[in-house]
């Protein structure tokens, strides 16, 4: 099916055997992003320089993007994690496309959370839309069904110009592709913080359900079989995007690097879903990979080296879109919207009709071997003989040093404690005025009425509830929750706290919303990987992250790092944003975070601690960054989790919110906002400590006032402090003593910042 | 009653479209774009989406498709048909319903529960409802602006054609309101907002779109 190609270039063609007899050849791999010593393991490797298109796939794969050279080394730790889940074994974990876990009812889901951060602030719109499009497949690949997505997002002050290029963008990228692919968005994060002025993180998560026997994995085996190669067309986009892009920091001295951002076009990815569902299904297919980075580089020698260790493929056969594209290019091209399949010659046909019907072209462009070798020819000459898995795994692990930054007891030490607060309630009703409309507690619907939460019809909850849920079968009423968080300001405080305060907090929210959490994906975005500053926040917190998955009994799927995000030499916040996904067994019982009628009691559920160091009123009120953050206990989490996903699923409690950014203030603020329904609370101690303090371990729940009884029996029984607040009703949010402030002129306040800043 | 849904290349809601159909007491028939086939059923649902990636325009694309010969010839005596959002441009595009839907007033794709009032009730889609009803259901698009010249508008307007309006602010710059209309016999109607994402509290803004799918097993209409 391929379209004529062009005379092959021969003159110019870098064979094997050509590179055998010029040995000596000047070849560019600094230029490709390769450090001199990977340039001669390479040599070692094949025992002669590699050709032209070898060093492309070498510098494509070895690139830090794909290889995870700086991070590996930490990363490895994950493995102790024991991969299970209270339901059963995971099915699929790290290293696969995306982790797989059993969520019962012969049910599974798979899901993964993946950064494009450098290529959306060069193109905002396509490197936002080709993000979602990558976990998509990524999700696909695996056998499963994508239903849903959410994108954790962060950017520069909300009244940086650059913002207001950047934002738009990237949220109707988000859109664009996510909407035109029928996937429910239910949630993320919008989040606003000068350290990404120059370096926005857009994070895409993708959710895909299948049944268990539906599980496919990215392997080549049996020898004969056909190595299939479908959807668009490769085309020039996105050359050397991966390692260039990704491997280092903007220079605004460089060259322009448009070009190299890869474009979407999500109404092929649609087909490409439907398509290979639909292939899954006929059980034409042996093994699968999305290609995404590094594109055939990537597909052909992860699928070979899975397999049975040996792949050939004639380039010449990958159907283009630029015919004058060169073997190296075809092999780095970053052309979205494919996926390459292993089929046994008596599918082909079948494999091929079912393309047809959906409109998707596909191509036969080799075959599986037992060689142990990756030979890839271009018009009957062989251009690539490599072993595959030193392509797909063998990449350099680098021992970056790292160590604690010199500056960070002076940081530990300007505690936000100290600053001046305020004392009236008048000043206290001004301050929660301020926080509820400054940008990061704000209302987000500006960005997320632009996504599609309702479509397949099984949207439970969606932003801005603690949690996303679907509903899985619509018969049993099983479902998933998931949550994305992360605070990098805490983070930065404390890189090993700041982390297990984001799994905490992810965490909790599944909890909240009535879902008992089952397992973890991350993305990892960090600064610059040889800084051993920055290198020490990221080892910090794969420790915390590590450690709270083995105390919490949480295994790790899967997920992604992302480096190099900074403006010259200022990093960005690290920012480890967790996503833990939790199964409920009956969504009609979910808890939702608003409050639902008058007259309802307000508990609260922790402990209050002094603890305003690294928090939202630090940072609004005094632009302050400085102290401890708030203290972690696992257990205390753990004992609050169980009782939330108790109170749901026994009914005890009408709504739940957790308490997180802006504390109990925003909180009470938040609950009230959603039906327009007031409330009134007594506050025990300091009342500025009670209302802005970010303790982690706390919720406020509602009950009717005939269930009390059985909450505060729960609580007792999982020993978790209770303390009655007050109860709702009215429409005001009244603090005893202190201040009363209706609630339309705060929701007014909250809703305006975004539509005020960045139009209607 | 049997009722078909077309699936377009790039359709997403004709899943949500089936369940809403078999919500409201019928038969879901899946129809696909390319049979000349439909499958002797008695209604049929073109349903939200981004048909053929919306390129072109809207609908431009998938008017072409061969099940549309057979959607517009029993269309044309009277069979009820229903386009939902992208249905609703396939509509304008077949020239079964007049007039266009252009790009939304504020340049944004907009994913809102939208209030509307029912205004046409003698339809086989809305037969359910009373005139003037007032309900809550999902107003989802891109492209959702309703556009017409004024002769036809003023026509839409006369022959009481417009089935459905929004309320409160105008979501996408639709004129007149416009959310929803007929043709004159009243059989083929065009809806913006998506009245399948309304039929279960669990999974939308209730269940004010239900009427859209009990109309038709309440009533008959030869």
């Amino acid at each position: 099916m391929s379209e004529t190609q062009q005379a092959p270039r021969t003159s110019t063609l870098d064979t094997v055997a050509v590179a055998s007899g010029d040995p000596e050849r000047d070849q560019p791999w600094a230029d490709l992003g390769l450090k001199a010593d990977e340039y001669a393991t390479i040599r070692t490797i094949l025992g002669r320089r590699p050709t032209s298109s070898e060093l492309a796939m070498y510098s494509v794969m070895w690139s830090e993007h794909c290889s995870y050279k700086s991070s590996k080394v930490h990363l490895k730790q994950f493995g102790e994690v024991p991969q299970e889940t209270p339901i059963g074994k995971m099915l699929a974990g790290i290293g696969e496309n995306a982790g797989v876990i059993d969520i019962g009812q012969g049910y599974a889901v798979s899901f993964k959370v993946e950064s494009h951060n450098h290529p959306s602030y060069v193109e905002p719109y396509q490197g936002a839309a080709t993000g979602v499009g990558g976990i998509v497949r990524d999700i696909l690949a695996m056998g499963a069904r994508p239903v849903a997505v959410m994108d954790p997002l962060r950017f520069g002050p909300l009244d940086a110009p650059d913002t207001h290029r950047v934002l738009p963008g990237i949220v109707a990228g988000v859109g664009g592709y996510g909407n035109c692919l029928g996937l429910a968005n239910i949630g993320g994060e919008v989040v606003f913080d000068e350290t990404y002025a120059g370096n926005p993180l857009v994070n895409a998560l993708g959710l895909g359900v299948l049944r268990h026997e539906d599980l496919h994995l990215a392997k080549a085996a049996g020898e004969g079989n056909l190595v299939i190669l479908y959807g668009a067309r490769t085309g020039g986009d996105g050359i050397g995007g991966v390692s260039i892009l990704a491997s280092e920091t903007f220079e605004s001295t460089g060259p322009a690097k448009r070009p190299s951002v890869q474009v979407g076009d999500p109404f092929m990815e649609k087909l490409l879903i439907e398509c290979t569902l639909e292939l899954f299904a006929a059980g034409v297919v042996n093994g699968i990979q999305d290609l995404g980075g590094a594109g055939l580089s990537c597909a052909t020698s992860e699928l070979a080296s899975a397999g049975d260790g040996g792949m050939h493929c004639n380039l010449d056969q990958v159907p283009l879109r630029d015919s004058t594209l060169a073997p190296e290019e075809i092999l780095m091209s970053e052309s979205q919207e494919r996926m390459m399949a292993v089929v046994e010659p008596d599918h082909v046909e079948e494999f091929l009709a079912i393309c047809a019907k959906w409109e998707v072209e596909a191509a036969v462009i080799g075959e599986v071997t037992t060689t142990g070798r990756l030979e890839i020819d271009w018009h009957g000459e062989r251009i690539v003989d490599v072993p595959p898995a030193s392509v797909a795994h063998d990449g350099p692990t680098y021992h970056r040093p790292y160590a604690r930054p010199a500056w960070q007891d002076a940081l530990q030490a300007d505690t936000a404690e100290a600053l001046p607060r305020p004392t009236t309630g008048e000043e206290l009703a001004a301050t929660l005025r301020t926080l509820v409309a400054s940008p990061n507690l704000c209302d987000k619907s500006w960005v997320t009425d632009q996504y599609d939460r309702y479509v397949r019809g099984n949207t439970v909850l969606s932003q801005p509830e603690d949690g996303g849920m679907i509903r899985i079968d619509d018969e049993t009423n099983l479902g998933v929750a998931l949550s994305t968080d992360c605070n990098g300001r805490f983070a930065k405080l404390d890189p090993y706290v700041g982390a297990q305060l984001a799994f905490v907090e992810s965490y909790r929210n599944v909890s909240t919303v009535g879902a008992t959490p089952m397992a973890m994906s991350d993305c990892l975005n960090f600064g610059s990987p040889e800084d051993p500053d920055v290198m020490w926040q990221f080892a910090e917190a794969c420790r915390g992250l590590k450690d709270a998955c083995l105390e919490l009994g949480i295994p790790v799927t899967g997920g992604n790092v992302s480096l190099y995000n900074q403006t010259g030499e200022t990093a960005i916040l690290p920012t480890p944003v967790v996503a833990i996904l939790g199964v409920i067994q009956d969504v009609t019982r979910r808890t939702p975070s608003g409050f639902q009628a008058g007259g309802e009691r307000v508990f609260l559920l922790g402990e209050t601690r002094e603890e305003l160091s690294g928090s939202e009123w630090a940072h609004v009120i005094h632009q302050h960054l400085g102290g401890l953050p708030p203290r972690i206990d696992l257990a205390a989490e753990r004992a609050l989790s169980t009782l939330l996903v108790e109170a749901s699923s026994d009914s005890v409690v009408t709504s739940a919110h957790d308490l997180s950014d802006g504390g109990l203030a925003h909180a009470l603020a938040e609950s009230s906002f959603r039906n327009g329904i007031g409330v009134s609370v007594a506050l025990e101690g300091d009342p500025f400590v009670a209302l802005f303090s970010e303790s982690a371990a706390r919720a406020i729940v509602t009950v009717t006032t005939d269930n009390a009884d059985r909450l505060v029996a729960l609580a007792e029984k999982h020993g978790v402090a209770i303390t009655p607040l007050g109860q709702t009703g009215g429409d005001t949010i009244s603090v005893e003593g202190q201040f009363e402030v209706p609630v339309a002129e705060l929701r007014a306040a909250w809703s305006a910042t975004l539509p005020d800043a960045l139009g209607r | 009653m049997k009722i078909g849904v077309v699936t377009f290349p790039g359709s997403l809601d004709d899943v949500d479209a089936r369940r809403a159909v078999t919500f409201g007491g019928n038969e879901a028939v899946a129809l696909w774009h390319g049979d000349h086939d439909l499958q002797g059923v008695d209604a049929v649902v073109l349903p939200g989406g981004f048909s053929y990636g919306d390129y072109l325009r809207c609908g431009a694309i998938s008017r072409f498709a061969p099940v549309m010969t057979e959607v517009i010839e029993a269309a044309a005596k009277g069979m009820p048909v229903l386009g939902i959002c992208n249905g609703f441009q396939i509509l304008c595009e077949s020239h079964l319903l007049p007039g266009a839907l252009i790009r939304n007033d504020h340049r944004k794709f907009n994913c809102v529960d939208q209030r509307l009032r029912i205004e046409r009730v003698d339809t086989p889609w809305t037969s359910a409802y009373t005139a003037g009803q007032e309900v809550t259901i999902v107003l989802k698009n891109g492209e959702g602006g309703y556009v017409a010249d004024e002769a036809t508008l003023d026509m839409l307007e006369g022959e009481g054609r417009v089935v459905a309006r929004y309320l409160d602010d105008n979501p996408n710059g639709s004129l007149r309101d416009i959310a929803g209309i007929s043709n004159e016999r009243g059989n083929v109607v065009g809806l913006m907002p998506h009245p399948e994402h309304a039929v279960e509290a669990l999974c939308g803004p209730g269940t004010d779109g239900l009427g859209f799918f009990t109309s038709l097993a309440a009533a008959t209409f030869a």
